[in-house]
Parts: structure tokens; sequence; C-alpha cells
């Protein structure tokens, strides 16, 4: 049975896949075609420079302190962000009243601009902030912790930030993973004497796997890809010496302005891209792996 | 037999305890905020006794953000930019994911495949070329090249398409059998049926485009084009270390998405049920 014409198809799905080619094909295949190049933000002559971008980078202080940087952002986000949401998913999952506010609550940090958030914990981790100023009136500490003026404290806080911020959305993902749990294996494991803590490692966590590595996956690409919450805790700066900086940071240095090189910021982000593809690749490994 | 589904009193205790726990960390951050923006210009807000509760209460520094910085245009270039995404996003998503879900035609398993090629590339990866494009296109410090590359997401399309897939073949049959053209059976049949769906892409849609930063903040250069996230950076970099003012500018960004999120919550949460966020 004719269902269509031949063109119709074609009408609705090319504006979309127009949009795809212009701002995700083509660019993916220029940046590394401008990674050769010493493209400059305002245009003008372009040259091809060979290898040199890539032999600069190599010789680059500042992209090595990016990269330490980004592997404890990963090291630390990791964890965190694959387990915790997870325990909040099951906190929540449970229908009681009120539930549902809390769901909601829960999400607002995901929904507010990392500038905001970002200029609210700026404020929060403050040496007169909020944090300081209530660890002392506890007694817990003398003199102001310098969260934000301390090379790797300014780290911490920035991972804490993500962290904090992903919670939610990390939580809505198990959400939607824990009503594909079986309720009869929880059933049957409380008949045989399992206890809450026991019921969630051998039911819940196997049924939930697939979606764990998933999260694992989102949370390392993540961790790789940040910005905002360096950029904002540090002012611009990338804290004391420039050293709080992650690969993203270094692109947007690059991207405009006097001393803009695009065929530098080029080759950082085929760099960036070499370095997202590595957690996928492991983690999908050993997912394949743990099936087996 | 105690019933599984049932918690007991003091598991309820526990659960309710932890949950208002989380409540403090995850809420308790933007009261701050908010009661910070409130204290007037009379009140320390540095003491070591910190309190809550603002002595005073004043929106004066609400107004003193508005002669800082063009906040209402700000307010007015972020606007523009998140409905032009969510335009595209509803528009031409809707489209290509009914498309590729429902009808049959050749070629479409690499459109498809051309779709989900892209999403294991991060945005920022090709952040420096898609700047190019923008302006080679004449559309650099512009916010129609702020709004443009955004105007259709890979994931949107793939959601649509996933949602339109899940729905029974029987439906389009049927209305085959009517004599109902493809516009009819996607507008009249399909689409209803797809909701859930649309409003998490245009709640996601907004709110993206909204708090975005790293590429407004590479593609504007003129200070009165800024959207309202560079703004705020540029108001708490350039003119004030006054955390009334800046704990002001923040609200004001944050306030609308807060609405808006909580005004919609109820559909997005459904679309999640959905599947709306597995993919």
């Amino acid at each position: 049975m004719k269902t269509h014409r031949w063109f119709t198809p074609w009408v609705l799905t090319i504006p979309a896949l127009a949009f795809l080619l212009v701002f995700s094909v083509w660019p993916s295949i220029n940046t590394l075609r401008l990674s050769f190049t010493d493209a400059k933000p305002l245009g003008g002559d372009t040259d091809f420079v060979g290898v040199e971008n890539y032999t600069e980078l190599l010789h680059d202080g500042q992209v090595w302190t990016a990269l330490l940087n980004s592997a404890i952002y990963m090291a630390i986000c990791l964890p965190l962000l694959t387990i915790l949401p997870l325990l909040l998913a099951v906190l929540v999952e449970r229908k009681l009243p009120f539930i549902a506010f809390f769901r909601t609550a829960f999400y607002v940090p995901v929904i507010a601009s990392a500038v905001v958030v970002g200029l609210m914990w700026t404020w929060l981790l403050d040496d007169r902030g909020l944090i300081n100023n209530l660890a002392r009136w506890l007694h817990v500490i003398q003199g102001p912790v310098p969260f934000l003026t301390d090379r790797w404290l300014v780290l911490i806080s920035a991972i804490s930030l993500t962290v904090w911020k992903g919670l939610g959305y990390y939580m809505i993902v198990y959400l939607a993973a824990l009503g594909n749990v079986r309720k009869d294996l929880h059933e049957a494991a409380a008949i045989d004497g399992a206890g809450p803590v026991r019921r969630f490692l051998t039911v819940t966590v196997p049924g939930v796997r697939g979606t764990m590595f998933l999260v694992a996956v989102l949370v390392s690409v993540a961790a790789l890809r940040v910005f905002s919450e360096l950029y904002i805790l540090t002012g611009g700066k990338g804290g004391p010496g420039g050293k709080d900086q992650s690969l993203v940071m270094l692109i947007q240095q690059y991207a405009g302005g006097f001393y803009g090189n695009l065929g530098y910021a080029s080759a950082l982000s085929v760099l960036l891209f070499v370095v997202t593809v590595v957690p996928m690749v492991v983690l999908a490994r050993l997912n394949n792996r743990s099936d087996s | 037999m105690k019933k599984i589904g049932e918690p007991s009193t003091g598991e309820k205790v526990l659960r309710y305890v932890l949950l208002l726990f989380v409540l403090l960390i995850t809420v308790g951050p933007f009261l701050w905020q908010l009661s910070t923006s409130l204290k007037g210009a009379g009140e320390d807000i540095y003491t070591r006794t910190p309190s809550f509760i603002p002595h005073e209460p004043t929106l004066n520094n609400y107004s003193q953000v508005a002669e800082a910085i063009p906040v209402w245009r700000y307010i007015g270039n972020s606007l523009l930019v998140a409905v032009l995404t969510v335009g595209g996003n509803i528009l031409f998503a809707t489209l290509a994911g009914y498309a590729i879900a429902r009808l049959r035609f050749r070629g479409r398993k690499i459109v498809l495949g051309l779709f989900l090629a892209t999403l294991i590339l991060p945005g920022e990866v090709t952040i420096i070329s898609q700047y190019v494009t923008v302006r080679d296109l004449g559309l650099a410090d512009t916010l129609i090249g702020v709004a443009l590359p955004g105007m259709v997401a890979a994931l949107n399309v793939l959601l649509m398409f996933n949602a339109f897939r899940s729905l029974p073949q029987e439906i389009d049959e049927a209305a085959v059998m009517d004599g109902a053209t493809v516009p009819q059976r996607l507008l009249r049949v399909s689409l209803p049926a797809v909701r859930g769906t649309l409003a998490v892409v245009a709640i996601f849609s907004f709110i993206q485009a909204w708090d975005d930063f790293l590429w407004p903040l590479i593609v504007l250069t003129s200070p009165e084009k800024y959207t309202l996230t560079v703004g705020l950076q540029y108001l708490s970099g350039t003119f004030t270390q006054d955390q009334r003012l800046i704990a002001a500018g923040t609200m004001i960004a944050f306030i609308p998405i807060a609405v808006l999120f909580s005004a919609l919550q109820r559909y997005f949460f459904k679309g999640v049920e959905e599947g709306g966020v597995k993919g």
C-alpha cells in the first residue's frame, strides 16, 4: 500500500539534516583541517603549518596541567556521581507523601545555569562567606579556608560544585531505570530475610547495572568537558598562576582576542576528543566483560 | 506477614530525615543567595554569626543591578535565543523524527546513523570550527549566530524518533485507509500521542539555551548583545564586588527558569517516565 510520495520523507528530514551537516558534520571535519593551520579569530590569511600546533601542544606546560586537572576531576566525579545519585533515586522512588516535591527540589540545581550556581558557590566559599563563617562559629577552624585561592582547593571546590549540580540529573536517569527492576525479586529477597542493604546490593544494583555503565560514561565525559565551574569560581583567570584550567578553558582562551589562535585551539579540540574517547572505550569494554 | 510495600514508622522517619538533609544541601544555597540579595546596604553580610532572615528586606539591590548592566536588554537577548532554540527544535526534530520513525524510504538508516554518530561528539570539540562557520556566514557577534547552531539538536531528533517509533503501527494503517495524508497523520494521529516527549524536548531546549555560557561567550563581543549569563559574569567581574548585587543578578537569571520548570515539572516527569530521558 502506498502511504506517501517518495519525496515526503526528504521534505520532512532535510531541514534537520541541513543543520546537522552545517553545524556538526562539517565542523568536525573542519576542526581537523584547522588544527593544521594558523587560522586567526578575525579571519584573514590562513597558512598550513603542518603538525606545528601538535608539537607545540606537547611542549605546552598548561596543556599538561589541564590534563592532570581533568584526570583528578574524573577520578573524583566518576565514583561519586555513579553511586550517590543511585542512592538518591532509591530514596525518592518510594511513593511517600510530598515525594514529588522532593524529586522536583533535588532537580533544581540541574536547571540552574552553571554561571548562576558558580557565582552562588563563589559567595558561599568566600573567605568571609557562609561556609567559612559557619565553620569558625562551630570552632572547626581558626582562620578561613582558602577555597578559592589555593591551587588544589579551587579544583576540589569546582569538583564539589560539579557533583552537587549533577546529583539530580543522574538521579532522574536512575529513576527511569529503577522502574524496570522486577518487584518480585525484591519480595523474594525480603522473604529470604535480606535486609535493605543486602537487597540493594543483590537486587537493585544488578538490575540497573547497564544504566550504571551509561552514567559512568556520561559522568567521565562531562568531567573532561568541564568549563563554566572552573571559569566562574576563578573569575575567568584559571586560579593561582592559571593552574586551575581545563582543556575547554584553554580552547576558549585561544578562541578570540588579539592573541587568539584558532589553529592551536583546534588542535586542543582534537586532543579533547581523543581524551573523551578513552573512558568511553574502557567502560564499554568493562561492560562487555561483565556481561559474559 | 508484613507486606514489603509498606515501610515501618522507623523507616519512614529515617527516609524523611534523609530527604530533608538532601533538600538542605540542594536548595539551601539558593535560599541563602535569595536572602543575600534582599539584604540592605546597612546590614553586615559578612558577620561571623550568619543570619538567614534579612533584617530589613529590600529590593534595592535588584534596581541597582539594572543600573550597573542593561539587565532588561540581557533578559530580552536570552529570551530571543531561547525562543528560537525551542521553536527550531520542536519543529525540525518533530518533522525529522516522524519521517525516520514512521515513513519507509531509501537512505533512512543512513540518516538515522548520522544523527546517532554526532551524539558521541562532545559539543566543545567542534565549538571552534562552529565559530568559524558562524563567522563566515557573517553572524559573528549576533544573537542569531548564538541561536542558530542549537536550533536542531541531534539528541532531540532521536528522542522524537524514539517516541514516534514506539507508537503501534496500526494507528497509521487505519489513518491511511481513511485517506489521511502524511501531514494529517502526523498532526492528528501521532503528535498528540507523544506530547510528553515533546514537552521534555521543549523544556530541555529552553533551559539549555537560557543557561548556556561558553558558546555566547565565544560568539558575542559587544556588551550590548550579551545574553544574561555572559552579562552576569561581566557584572561580577567588572563592576562590583558587592555580593548583594551579584546575588540579585543571579536571582534574576534563576527565577524565570525556576518558575517555568515548576509550572511544567508535571509534564517533564511524565515525559521521563515515558522513556524520554532514557533515549
